[in-house]
């Protein structure tokens, strides 16, 4: 298929980068769409979390946010927030946790806190919610998030969650065992940390992007690995079951409720 | 054990000005209707606790009752900014807004040792994020056994925690299901606490040997508010409106709007202005 938008590429390369066996902690957006194609595609059995507290979840629609009542009601089980953190996240039993964010940097670092100085922002932003700790405690980590020089930025005003700190071994030098950022999927293309310094480099791009488009909606000078190579276009069953669940989801996110009725 | 009171009563007796809150709920069973009371009776210079501040938040803060807050994510879920928030903080309006920001999995476990009747909480968190730099707050403890550094943030004990349930029995025994999130940890960590139900029943009954269940002796007044969590929702009983939430974002965006918006469903409303919305699911399903 060619006809398809930068924004569905971009949810279709983050679904393929996940497999059956994972156990994978879902954020909320791109992440939860990306999550739950992959389900519905090639990945039925693999379980979903979201820090609700929702284990092996199977929603019908995307939920709005992490703790809609189809998260619950299609779950295998739901325990607490504390037991969340504490036994499945911090006890180390999530495999990859699947992350967006409003800026990133070229080691990958997140913010989601300021725009600005801390006590008196520009930008105040929703802040870290699970993300500081789903950043270390799961094997590894993956991120979608639109390529634009608003979000990917030479220096981010703030460290909202780690990815490769100041790049090289810095994870292993604070004592953290997991891996990391290993992969970003944008709409125009999938960067990965380089081997070496960790500096996040593009490996693959969408079909019909080109490298100075890639150049110029990125804050920093990207690299390029020495192969890059062109994304797979979506095929037809991934294309329409990703516009089936977004029309889904559209519906009934509408609903009737008009805000002037609500209490 | 527990009161059996009415909204008003609850929280007359409960909330009093410069009181640390925590009004509970991570997306489920939020306590709207009795924030709105809360607004109702003035209470101000209040500290408030909450994982993940929504709409009700952004309500309390937009009206000047808070004086402070504690919080891990502080968003419209799905839907972007908190206005009210951000404009606190941005622009100090109505004022300011001393704030003390956790991520998600420390004010879980600082709950968690509030429950416990600890002093702090450890968790091996914050690993090179930036929060330990802002808030004083957040600091470390070594392992006696292991010489591991881990976070320490201290416990969490509300001067009252608010949250809302399904059901209590006429004994004030509250049984909670479907997304938890930290509520019995709040309402254990709290000097007070106030729950406001969909239903008062003559048998509890739980589901499971194994419910959440708060005992009417751990609890300090049930409240029978029917529709009471809306624009959230009580699993079992009405779905969450994202509608509203993503109506929000207008109303809320703007402070002639939004002062309105209080004065005609807040100020000018009843608690049993809710029980319409529970009354209209129950027909849909």
């Amino acid at each position: 298929m060619t006809d398809f938008t930068p924004t569905e590429m971009m949810t279709i390369a983050a679904a393929r980068a996940l497999s059956n066996d994972d156990v994978c902690f879902v954020g909320i957006g791109a992440p939860s769409a990306a999550c739950n194609v992959a389900r519905l595609t090639h990945a039925p059995d693999i379980t979903l979390i979201y820090e609700s507290g929702t284990v092996g979840t199977k929603p019908d629609v995307l939920p709005l946010s992490i703790g809609d009542g189809e998260l619950c009601d299609t779950a295998l089980f739901t325990v607490s927030v504390p037991e969340m953190f504490r036994y499945w996240l911090q006890g180390g039993r999530i495999t990859t946790g699947f992350l967006g964010g409003a800026q990133i940097d070229r080691f990958a670092n997140l913010n989601t806190t300021v725009v600005g100085p801390y006590d008196h922002p520009k930008v105040r932003l929703p802040g870290g919610g699970g993300a500081p700790e789903i950043a270390s405690n799961c094997g590894r980590i993956f991120i979608t998030m639109a390529l634009s020089k608003r979000g990917f930025v030479e220096k981010l005003p703030f460290i909202t969650s780690m990815g490769h700190g100041e790049g090289g071994n810095h994870r292993e030098r604070l004592g953290m065992k997991t891996k990391g950022p290993t992969r970003v999927i944008t709409d125009l293309c999938i960067l990965e940390p380089d081997p070496e310094t960790k500096e996040l480099t593009v490996v693959s791009i969408h079909h019909g992007v080109t490298r100075d488009e890639i150049v110029e909606n990125c804050g920093w000078a990207i690299k390029f690995a020495e192969t890059v190579i062109e994304t797979p276009m979506p095929t037809e069953t991934e294309l329409s079951v990703l516009r089936d669940i977004n029309a889904r989801t559209k519906k009934a996110h509408q609903g009737t409720e008009k805000g002037k009725e609500a209490a | 054990m527990a009161r059996i009171l009415s909204l008003a009563e609850a929280v007359a007796e409960n909330v009093k000005d410069g009181d640390t809150v925590a009004m509970e709920g991570f997306t489920h069973l939020i306590p709207y209707a009795a924030g709105h009371e809360v607004i109702r009776q003035g209470r101000k210079d209040l500290f408030l606790v909450r994982m993940t501040p929504d709409i009700l938040y952004d309500q309390l803060i937009g009206v000047g009752a808070a004086r402070g807050m504690k919080f891990s994510w502080g968003g419209n879920p799905g839907v972007g900014s908190l206005h009210r928030f951000r404009d606190a903080v941005e622009n100090q309006w109505p004022r300011p807004l001393e704030i003390e920001e956790h991520s998600h999995a420390a004010m879980a476990n600082a709950y968690e040792a509030g429950a416990a009747n600890l002093p702090f909480a450890m968790l091996r968190g914050y690993i090179g994020a930036d929060l330990p730099k802002v808030d004083s707050n957040i600091r470390s403890i070594t392992c006696p056994f292991t010489g591991e550094v881990l976070a320490a943030v201290s416990a969490i004990r509300p001067d009252v925690t608010i949250i809302h349930s399904q059901r209590a029995d006429r004994k004030g025994n509250v049984l909670l299901e479907g997304i938890v999130g930290v509520q019995k940890e709040a309402v254990l960590a709290a000097k007070r606490s106030i729950v406001t139900v969909e239903e008062i029943v003559d048998e509890l009954n739980p589901p499971s040997p194994n419910s959440v269940v708060l005992p009417t002796w751990a609890v300090t007044a049930v409240v029978h508010v029917p529709g009471g969590a809306f624009p959230s929702y009580a699993h079992g009983y009405y779905p969450r409106s994202n509608a509203f939430y993503i109506a929000w974002d207008e109303i809320a965006r703007d402070r002639e709007t939004f002062t309105a918006w209080i004065k005609e469903n807040v100020l000018d409303a009843k608690p049993e202005d809710f029980a319409r919305h529970a009354a209209k699911s129950a027909k849909a399903a």
